[in-house]
């Protein structure tokens, strides 16, 4: 068991976890955000992306106690205080879901891929960069242009104010 | 996952101090966790090797690179200077996993696992790189020895990899369509040492090194030199996603497009 | 139209809680003193069960409860069932084997599950579950269906000889032979359609919860179907009477056929929810998924298509093996039989069909329903078998079709089916431009360039959908009857409730029916809720499954909005003093027609629960409720067109254009309805390429049971698609809707087929179509 201490889209979550529990079973269990899902059992599906540290990391494939001492962003924060992200609003104008489950990480990966292309996106790429995010419901077309949009519009954004909007 | 008591070491010392009987050392864990996960590993003790800062970070001066063990493959991906000198290897890195993947695995827990479908060893194996750790150097060739299978013995950290980067290299990986691991990868670097082809995913007892394509390439270090070059296939791995003589033919196939990428 | 009603493209209403992280589904359930549940499942594909101890695992820290088959037995818990008879052609009944949701003496597949441990934490009840000593007796397992039926293969059941479930035919034999015996030109062909594991993105799970002192359980399940669950669970499984059984579906993270179906895990839980005291939670991982969720498809055909002296078809000879895994699933047996064979004459006028279809257990996960069921598999011989005769008869694909569509309507086939309204060649017309198929050869000269080759092929598929008639279903077997239920609450201050028995996982229900209320009364939107998937709220319904929530639940909802649109508009004619006939409903008001005269929507909704001023004899309140049974199965049709690009060196297929062009009747939301075509034609593309289960023929064991082994469809797989309509509205449904759900899975797989062989130059070529086998195709090509 150790004691797991980590700042959650803010706010400190701390507990006394066996030292096999996963990040994403802290965080849903333990800071009680369900918004990050399971999907799989192999690292594949993208479910479980969030933001570690202000990188996309794959929380069913970190320990909780290797992230003690992290800074954490999940979908519950992505939009910070905002009502909505501009991924989370292109998804929704673009119809990027459909069921929802693979949602949350299809948008901490999206929003982290947007992050780390500054100079803007095509459909080639975003389509290579989802390789760690399975959908089964939208064939994917959808989502590739929610993120395609979100990526100009915030773009447009940055240009706007001068600066990058929340990641 | 089994239980298991985690210690998160500050340096290469106390690590390897922990690192002794059933514990493993725990990198980026891109292979580790999910191998634990579904319970087919079972270490003691994991020993997290990711705050050790001195396992960190890229030199490179004139064409000598040295890459900490615990490099991400994301830096290893996106380091300007190293893309310069040799941008065969920051393309392999771009191609490991997946984005979330890439920001926790690092180069040393790479070569380190030594999987046969990895992409790194090919890279080692080609650049006739040196793998230093806490107690030795020790040649790329001497490294890997098979499947998941390296010169490490107990409490042996790989602290970083150095290589001179060559004239001419590059590489091409044809990913297992689910996995995504390379089916077959070919690494070529053309130095002073000569031609060195490298080839990963396909060899059943792990990465190896292509004799023809060598001495095809040393001939002539061109796309046309491949045509109606042939490997054999005997050694090569046959599963129900690739048989040997279809791994045989990707070979060649990727060999021809690393050439194409070293020569452009 | 209004900018929220029937067809517009309006943002779903319930995107809000998926974007932000606060959907609901099974697993973020949380009930005091709730546990986790494991099941220790079999290794083994066949063997028999010698014996059972779970005292060790019963000892192990945090274990509350291990519980076997016999204790479940002992407690009454029944057998699980398929719920639709079919008859073979001998007369006799199918041939059920017993499936016990915990396996007593024997298992027959890998995952079969034969205890549960319940614990603290999933990973102690894991840890525990290890140890459970089982040992086992193995026999000789097989695996494919064809093998099964051979003298000598491993038996499973006692009540199945030689493996055979059921030997079914339908059409006119003797017809059909004449017409092989006549013909000019007959095209035969040997067809596999590769098994498949639905993979919903939310793996299964169940949280039931039973309290003592009510006597009483809550279910919380991933089900496209609560009703059918409780019902089925209480008549068949006696794991409690109805009203002492809620089942609740919250939000469900796609379903795709396989969350139809009532599995052990969900009984078995209710039951140790009661036995162990506590609340108990489970929820698969993957790999349980890969093993135990019902798998698709799993066919072997032998097809003959005949054609006369001018290409015109004159009979189709079917002979189908289907292979059902280990039990029978709830659905199984209706889906190569009624939903397969009954859709064999596809869009074209063929007046002989007769097709056999012979059922049989294998040592594999049971088969039952995926994204198009049986029509699929129908579409794939059908348009394979199509395509090939045109290359062998020397004409064109497109024209050879085109030659023999069915253009008059009803039209009715010789499978049962009669066809509503369609235009075939308006889709293949508006397909082929989409794709400029002209401009075809020109672009694969530009590929031979780059060393690439290219090749285009076209899917043109029906199906029957708004699934179904129960008087028919019921006459051919089915168990249920197949209407939707729906009730319309208006609330005192004119907000509106839907309930429906209609269950949404992705389709986009909350949006999409709230549309046809908001076009209805001209209320905002917003001002619409719609309620499903709880037993306690909803008080029937038949789920979603067969692309049947449009024609059917929607069909239902506006026969409950008709009543309330009466009485609406008898309460609004009282109040205004003025004929009942002269009242309009408009902008959210009701109105005397050519006047300036109105009651607003809201105070209407007042007037009829505060009851103080109605029209004499009225009962106060405003909801109605109806239920629709349709008259007919509705006919969605359309052409898909594949072009693709094959790099020779390694045998990997691009798809470099998709075009979609479908009949789906009247749209409500196309938005919604193009993101349901564009990801079944992604499964469909996924079975063509990438995805395949495999079980090692002779261990039994699932060889692609992860994401490891088994190839889901990612971004870089497929393009963007162009999708089109070409729209005859339904005449059998108010809405005039046919459905849209499984087109895309129906109609694409043989397009990338046909596609590839097409570019390859062989016809020799399984799904799915991985770069190996395509390589290994392209290896005999000019040998």
């Amino acid at each position: 068991m150790s004691e797991v201490s980590m700042t959650v889209n803010g706010r400190k979550v701390q507990a006394l976890v066996e030292d096999r529990t996963l990040l994403v079973n802290f965080l849903r269990d333990n800071a009680e955000l369900t918004g990050t899902h399971v999907g799989c059992d192999t690292s594949q599906c993208g479910a479980c992306v969030v933001h570690v540290d202000g990188k996309a990391v794959k929380s069913c494939t970190m320990l909780a106690v290797q992230a003690s001492g992290s800074t954490i962003t999940t979908i519950e924060g992505v939009s910070g205080g905002a009502d909505l992200h501009p991924v989370q609003a292109a998804f929704r104008e673009h119809h990027g879901l459909q069921c929802g489950f693979c949602t949350p990480g299809m948008i901490m990966t999206a929003v982290d891929m947007i992050r780390r292309h500054p100079e803007g996106l095509d459909e080639a790429t975003v389509r290579a960069e989802l390789e760690g995010n399975i959908c089964r419901c939208t064939g994917y077309h959808n989502i590739v242009k929610a993120i395609l949009a979100a990526s100009s519009e915030m773009a447009k954004g940055a240009k706007g104010k001068g600066r990058a909007k929340a990641a | 996952m089994y239980a298991v008591n985690y210690h998160r070491a500050k340096s290469v010392s106390e690590a390897a101090k922990l690192g002794k009987g059933d514990a493993k050392f725990l990198s980026g864990g891109m292979t580790l966790i999910p191998a634990m996960k579904t319970r087919l590993a079972a270490p003691s003790d994991l020993v997290d090797l990711t705050h050790i800062q001195e396992l960190k970070g890229i030199t490179v001066t004139g064409k000598n690179v040295t890459i900490g063990a615990g490099t991400t493959h994301y830096e290893v991906a996106t380091d300007q200077r190293l893309a310069k000198v040799c941008p065969a290897i920051t393309y392999l890195a771009g191609l490991i996993g997946d984005p979330a993947v890439r920001h926790r695995g690092t180069i040393g827990g790479s070569i380190a696992n030594n999987d046969p479908a990895a992409d790194y060893p090919a890279a080692m194996l080609a650049l006739g790189a040196t793998i230093t750790t806490n107690k030795r150097s020790i040649p790329a060739e001497k490294f890997f020895k098979g499947l998941f299978e390296t010169a490490l013995k107990e409490g042996e950290i790989v602290t970083s990899v150095s290589f001179t980067a060559p004239a001419k290299c590059g590489y091409a990986k044809f990913p297992n369509p689910a996995s995504r691991y390379a089916m077959t990868g070919v690494f070529v670097a053309k130095g002073k040492e000569g031609v060195r082809v490298a080839v990963t995913g396909a060899g059943d007892d792990g990465v190896f090194r292509s004799r023809e394509l060598e001495a095809a390439l040393s001939r002539s270090f061109a796309v046309d030199t491949l045509e109606g070059v042939r490997v054999p296939s005997d050694s090569l791995m046959d599963d129900m996603h690739a048989s040997s003589d279809y791994r045989a033919a990707l070979i060649i196939a990727m060999a021809k497009r690393a050439v194409a990428q070293a020569s452009a | 139209m209004g900018m929220e009603g029937i067809g517009a493209r309006v943002a779903r209403k319930e995107d809000k809680r998926f974007i932000t992280g606060a959907g609901r589904y099974t697993d973020d359930m949380v009930v005091p003193g709730m546990k986790h549940a494991v099941f220790v499942r079999s290794p083994h594909a066949h063997a028999d069960i010698k014996k059972i101890d779970v005292s060790d695992a019963q000892a192990m820290p945090g274990v509350v409860a291990v519980l076997t088959g016999k204790q479940l037995k002992a407690d009454g818990i029944g057998n699980l069932i398929c719920g639709w008879m079919i008859h073979s052609k001998d007369g006799s009944p199918m041939k059920m084997g017993a499936w016990s949701p915990l396996a007593v003496d024997r298992v027959r597949y890998v995952g079969d599950a034969v205890a549960i441990v319940i614990a603290d934490t999933k990973g102690q009840a894991r840890d525990a579950a290890e140890v459970v000593n089982v040992v086992y007796k193995e026999r000789k397992a097989v695996t494919s269906a064809v093998e099964a039926l051979k003298k000598g293969a491993p038996q499973l059941h006692p009540e199945a000889e030689n493996n055979l479930i059921y030997d079914w035919e339908i059409g006119d034999a003797a017809a059909t032979d004449a017409a092989l015996k006549k013909a000019a030109h007959i095209t035969k062909m040997h067809i596999v359609n590769n098994r498949l594991v639905p993979n919903a993105m939310e793996p299964r799970a169940a949280l039931a919860h039973y309290d003592k002192a009510e006597d009483h359980y809550t279910c919380w399940t991933t089900s496209q179907n609560p009703h059918v669950a409780r019902l089925v669970m209480s008549a068949f499984y006696n794991v409690a009477p109805e009203n002492k059984l809620r089942v609740i579906a919250p939000d469900v993270g796609g379903g795709f056929g396989s969350k139809i179906f009532i599995y052990p895990e969900e009984v078995v839980c209710c039951w140790a929810s009661k036995k162990a005291g506590v609340p108990v939670k489970w929820v698969a991982d993957r790999t349980e998924s890969f093993l135990c969720d019902a798998h698709g498809r799993d066919h072997v055909t032998e097809v003959q298509m005949a054609f006369d002296k001018d290409n015109k078809v004159i009979g189709l000879k079917v002979d189908t093996i289907a292979n059902f895994g280990a039990y029978m699933s709830l659905f199984s047996s209706s889906v190569p039989t009624y939903l397969y064979a009954t859709l064999l004459s596809g869009q074209y006028n063929i007046p002989a069909i007769h097709a056999n279809v012979r059922a049989v257990y294998t040592n594999t996960a049971p088969v039952d329903a995926y994204r198009g069921a049986g029509r699929p598999e129908a579409t794939f011989v059908l348009e394979r078998t199509m395509e090939t005769a045109a290359h062998e008869l020397g004409v064109s694909p497109a024209e050879l079709r085109r030659k023999n569509f069915i253009t008059e309507f009803p039209h009715q086939t010789p499978v049962i089916m009669c066809y509503d309204a369609g235009n075939y060649a308006a889709s293949l017309d508006a397909a082929m431009a989409a794709i400029n198929y002209k401009g075809f050869e020109k672009r694969k000269a530009e590929a031979a360039k780059r060393g690439k080759l290219r090749g285009i092929g076209m899917s043109n598929y029906i199906e029957a959908c708004g699934i179904a008639p129960s008087a028919a279903v019921g006459s051919l077997g089915a168990g249920v009857g197949l209407w939707e239920s729906a009730e319309v609450r208006v609330n005192a201050v004119g907000t509106i409730e839907v309930l429906t028995g209609s269950h949404s996982h992705g389709q986009g229900h909350e949006t999409t029916f709230a549309q046809l209320v908001t076009e209805r009364f001209g209320v905002p939107i917003d001002s619409v809720s719609i309620v499903h998937g709880d037993t306690d709220k909803v008080q029937m319904g038949m789920g979603t499954y067969g692309s049947r929530s449009g024609a059917v639940g929607m069909s239902a909802i506006v026969k409950a909005l008709d009543k309330v649109e009466a009485k609406a508009k008898k309460i609004a004619a009282h109040l205004l003093e003025a004929d009942e006939s002269d009242i309009v409903i408009e902008n959210g008001a009701l109105k005397v027609a050519g006047t300036d005269k109105n009651v607003p929507w809201f105070q209407m909704a007042l007037a009829a629960y505060t009851a103080h001023n109605l029209p004499g004899g009225m009962e106060p309140g405003l909801k109605e409720t109806a239920f629709y049974d349709p008259t007919n199965f509705t006919f969605p049709a359309g052409c898909y067109i594949c072009e693709v690009e094959v790099d020779p060196d390694t045998g990997k297929t691009d798809i470099v254009a998709f075009v979609a062009a479908d009949d789906f009747g009247n749209i409500i939301n196309p938005m919604i309805v193009e993101g349901q075509v564009h990801g079944g034609i992604a499964q469909g593309v996924g079975q063509a390429l990438l995805e395949g289960a495999h079980y090692d023929p002779s261990s039994g064991q699932l060889l692609t049971a992860s994401y490891m082994d088994y190839c889901m469809p990612r971004a870089d797989d497929l393009p963007s698609f162009q999708v089109s309509h070409q729209n005859t509205p339904c005449p059998g449904n108010p809405l005039g809707i046919k459905g849209c759900g499984e087109a895309g899975a129906i109609g694409s797989t043989p397009a990338v087929i046909n596609a590839i062989t097409n570019a390859i130059g062989t016809n020799d070529l399984e799904m799915p179509a991985t770069p190996q086998r395509v390589w290994r195709a392209l290896q005999t090509v000019g040998k």
